[in-house]
């Protein structure tokens, strides 16, 4: 069934070669990876997989210095600072988000999306601040709302800087979910008949109209981002933005499709630091 | 219009190398509000002074066109570490601010 | 006097009428180096800019980089820093010379100032971002283009 599903998807995908076709011998997270960054590494010798973390920046000097321009005194710090107010404000039962959270919240980021067992399906860092809140007795956030779950994740994620993306699928369910999360990413949507691969694989590092495409590898250890140093954004609010420009319908941001994306999406990234919040263009 | 403004202040040899984020809208005046479609009337930070030591450094005029949050950088030559940087901004709606920092 | 007052009070006064108002002793010296130069920050090119700034044709200098992208990431946020080598600077201005209102910032440098300014200036199309420097009574340029694109991936 797995490689019947595998089979389909690259067929749909005949400019994607041989490096990822090696996949479906052997398919497991950590292979997945692997080969993905094989592709880029040889299609791409000059540039450095720590450089992946910048996205397409690191396709591109000119945006990458402005990029550490801004980053050198980001102008939405002021935006961050009332995240960490939100994240230091103790609920009405006195308890925090620290006291909820593993490790006081303190070098988390990396661990998800991680599949919980005991629910049998995947969590996003999102969802574990909502269950933090709904435990505790307070409303979940909306989780596109940037007022509130935006801005508290925009100070939280930096509290994981420097840690190394590690998300695990090794039992059967997490597999199955990260699985039909590669299925999301490779599959073909939309009017235009576009995969998630279409762009960020098969043409990472060329250029659609004006826009350089970033690779996937790096895609996730950096969110949210402040647009034009303003406009927050989240990893799931930027895939609906993908939907939206492949003209597919997006599936509702929190669900099991986004979800399962995110967990397969952020385990590429696996091996690489997190940092929060950036600046994108 | 109390938010706060950072400033940075390093010497780099005999230069202190001075960086300030100041928190400011910098409505052009040009821009409708997407609700409301009505024009959000022109609110931005006209000038800029900054001391070093007491001395005036830096004395500037903005316009509209400097990005939302303005960033400033500037580099003096003389300042030694401890000296006081004190940087003030004023609006076109009189609106001022004041923040302070000792080189680093 | 009272007409020259309120002209000065509403920010209308070009630089010769703040002149006549220091000389009057209507205002402070260290009020009128800071007062907001409408004429110049308000006019609609390049040319009347320039006027406000009481320039006119400066001499173009390889002794001042632009530091500013090609392309822009973001028009709404765009790095740009000067560096005037040129001895005795007292001030530098930007422009972005497309821009509705072509002045961006004009900065007075004093007391041990470098001949640096480092900000970010919104575009709203492709354009020559320009520099004028002032140095010794005279009056120095130079200018880069930089590429205003609309959109972005922001991956």
């Amino acid at each position: 069934m797995k490689k019947q599903i595998i089979g389909k998807l690259l067929m749909g995908m005949a400019g994607l070669g041989m490096a990822l076709g090696a996949i479906s011998v052997h398919a497991s997270p950590e292979g997945d990876r692997q080969e993905l960054a094989k592709y880029y590494t040889s299609k791409y010798p000059n540039i450095k997989m720590e450089d992946y973390v910048y996205g397409a920046l690191a396709f591109d000097a000119d945006s990458k210095s402005q990029y550490d321009a801004i980053m050198e005194f980001p102008p939405f710090e002021s935006e961050v600072e009332k995240g960490r107010k939100m994240w230091d404000t103790p609920f009405k039962n006195g308890k925090t988000y620290s006291s909820c959270l593993p490790n006081g919240g303190n070098q988390i980021a990396g661990n998800y999306p991680m599949f919980d067992e005991a629910k049998g399906k995947v969590v996003t860092l999102q969802d574990a601040i909502n269950d933090c809140r709904t435990a505790n007795g307070e409303a979940a956030y909306k989780l596109n709302d940037m007022k509130t779950m935006g801005v508290l994740t925009s100070y939280m994620r930096t509290l994981s800087n420097g840690m190394i993306m590690n998300i695990k699928a090794e039992t059967p369910k997490a597999v199955a979910a990260y699985e039909d999360g590669k299925k999301t990413f490779y599959g073909r949507k939309g009017q235009l008949n576009f995969a998630c691969a279409s762009c960020h694989v098969q043409n990472a590092g060329n250029r659609l109209r004006s826009e350089l495409i970033s690779p996937a590898i790096g895609h996730a250890v950096h969110w949210p981002v402040f647009r034009g140093g303003d406009n927050l954004v989240t990893l799931q609010q930027r895939y609906d933005g993908c939907f939206k420009q492949v003209r597919a319908v997006p599936p509702p941001q929190g669900g099991t499709t986004m979800n399962n994306l995110e967990y397969f999406h952020s385990s590429l990234s696996n091996g690489l630091p997190m940092k929060a919040s950036v600046f994108r263009k | 219009m109390a938010e706060p403004m950072r400033i940075r202040a390093t010497m780099t040899g005999d230069v202190a190398d001075v960086k300030v984020l100041m928190n400011h809208p910098m409505e052009t005046g040009q821009r409708k509000d997407a609700k409301t479609g009505q024009l959000v009337p022109a609110h931005f930070i006209q000038e800029v002074t900054a001391t070093v030591g007491g001395a005036t450094v830096l004395s500037a005029n903005l316009g509209s066109g400097v990005s939302k949050n303005p960033y400033l950088g500037f580099k003096v030559k003389g300042a030694k570490a401890g000296d006081k940087v004190v940087v003030n901004w004023s609006d076109n709606k009189g609106d001022k601010n004041t923040a302070e920092t000792t080189i680093a | 006097m009272n007409a020259l007052r309120r002209n000065v009070l509403k920010g209308a006064a070009g630089a010769s009428t703040v002149a006549i108002a220091v000389a009057a002793g209507l205002l402070k010296p260290t009020q009128a180096m800071a007062a907001w130069n409408a004429p110049a920050f308000d006019a609609k090119n390049v040319g009347a800019a320039m006027k406000g700034l009481d320039v006119s044709s400066p001499a173009d200098s390889k002794d001042i980089v632009i530091k500013a992208p090609d392309i822009a990431e973001n028009g709404a946020v765009v790095p740009v820093e000067v560096t005037s080598k040129i001895a005795g600077t007292t001030s530098i201005a930007i422009l972005a010379e497309k821009n509705g209102t072509p002045l961006v910032g004009n900065f007075t440098l004093s007391g041990g100032a470098q001949g640096f300014i480092s900000t970010r200036i919104k575009m709203g199309q492709t354009s020559l971002v320009r520099a004028v420097v002032k140095a010794g009574g005279k009056s120095y340029t130079a200018a880069k283009e930089v590429k205003v694109t609309i959109g972005g991936c922001g991956g």
